[in-house]
């Protein structure tokens, strides 16, 4: 899926240039692109390695395991392949409630620190995602936000009237796609774990 | 509902900062040392990344600049007319999955054009404030730990993408046409 999707983007991208006689923004949108993602990733060090510190802190305490009790059944129905004390449960509550918050900047190291640890949960080959994998990044990029502080800020800035009037339309809708995420993860998870399903 | 909930925001990361080290010293671990060993892997988890990123950024690049987007664009918009859905928000939907910062940038000029308040500057807004980066999500989270087959998650994460668009357009039609 993601081989083609991305041999799509380039080829159907590439082609359209040349149609449009543009074929020279097509080096430059790759350069910007490749200088882009490396910024990214770079700018991702401090955060990372900050938040990593705090999550050993946080699991040598006790604090996960404590946190992940509370709200054990709801884990349980969402990530049944991964046990109760483990350290992936203590960062995918950190991470759901760093988003919750719109707290982007703890949200990403936090997810990030869950996926290492299901990896180590990974029985089967490491280059393909598990279900609990599947999972955690459906409610991620579906998850309920509070505050969408960054687009309150551009209305304020463009003189709303009322800038957060927008936090009750966006948890309506973010609520429904949330919802919709966890349905379309748990049919397609029973529909490829099915023996002899051809994982693509 | 609002103030309460911007107040926790503040507080939350402070507050975390302050019980995680107490709560680890009343346990009697040396706090320094665990954080420390903790961070020892910031590094090599981010530039891991790299590769990933890279690529997906640039595809997304190409497929922008040469105009491939728009013709995308024009193909889906008698689709979403059906809806309600106005033509003057379909490059955002499109984008949003795509690009983070595109999405913003186009969110922004909407609300410049046509006001915060207007009908579109709602829509917008919305929709901003809802779906995050779905790709960019995917590629750096799977691209942390290696992963480049990832199954069904493309599927879920879109179609949450677009049951939220769905909603987005619902909710502010109800409120404020």
């Amino acid at each position: 899926m993601v081989n083609a999707l991305w041999l799509g983007m380039m080829v159907f991208g590439i082609l359209a240039a040349a149609a449009g006689g543009n074929i020279e923004a097509v080096t430059r949108a790759a350069l910007d692109g490749a200088n882009n993602a490396v910024k990214t990733s770079l700018g991702l060090i401090a955060i990372i390695t900050f938040w990593l510190g705090i999550m050993k802190l946080a699991e040598e305490a006790g604090l996960i395991s404590l946190i992940s009790g509370l709200i054990a059944p709801v884990m349980r129905f969402l990530f049944p392949d991964i046990p109760r004390d483990h350290p992936a449960m203590g960062a995918i509550i950190m991470n759901i409630s760093a988003n919750i918050l719109g707290l982007g900047n703890a949200a990403t190291p936090m997810g990030l620190i869950a996926m290492q640890e299901m990896q180590k949960l990974n029985r089967g080959d490491k280059k393909t995602a598990t279900a609990s994998m599947c999972t955690f990044l459906a409610l991620n990029t579906s998850c309920i936000t509070l505050i969408p502080s960054t687009i309150i800020g551009i209305r304020v800035m463009h003189g709303s009237a009322d800038p957060t009037e927008v936090v009750g339309t966006t948890i309506f809708a973010t609520a429904c796609g949330m919802t919709v995420a966890v349905a379309v993860d748990r049919v397609l998870r029973t529909v490829y774990s099915r023996p002899g399903r051809y994982q693509p | 509902m609002y103030p309460v909930i911007n107040e926790i925001s503040r507080w939350a990361i402070p507050f975390i900062l302050l019980v995680v080290p107490l709560a680890a010293m009343v346990r009697g671990v040396k706090v320094f040392e665990a954080f420390v060993e903790g961070a020892e892997k910031g590094f090599s988890t981010a530039v891991k990344t790299i590769p990933y990123l890279v690529a997906m950024m640039v595809a997304i690049n190409i497929f922008r600049a040469s105009g491939a987007m728009e013709i995308l664009v024009s193909a889906l918009s008698p689709a979403l007319g059906l809806v309600g859905f106005p033509a003057e928000l379909l490059p955002h939907a499109v984008m949003r999955p795509l690009s983070g910062g595109a999405a913003l940038g186009i969110a922004t000029d909407v609300i410049a054009v046509h006001g915060p308040d207007s009908f579109l500057g709602r829509l917008v807004s919305t929709m901003q404030g809802t779906s995050d980066t779905t790709f960019y999500v995917l590629t750096l989270y799977f691209g942390s730990v290696g992963i480049t087959r990832y199954r069904y998650a493309v599927y879920s994460g879109l179609a949450a993408d677009f049951t939220t668009l769905l909603a987005s357009v619902y909710i502010v039609n109800a409120l404020y046409k």
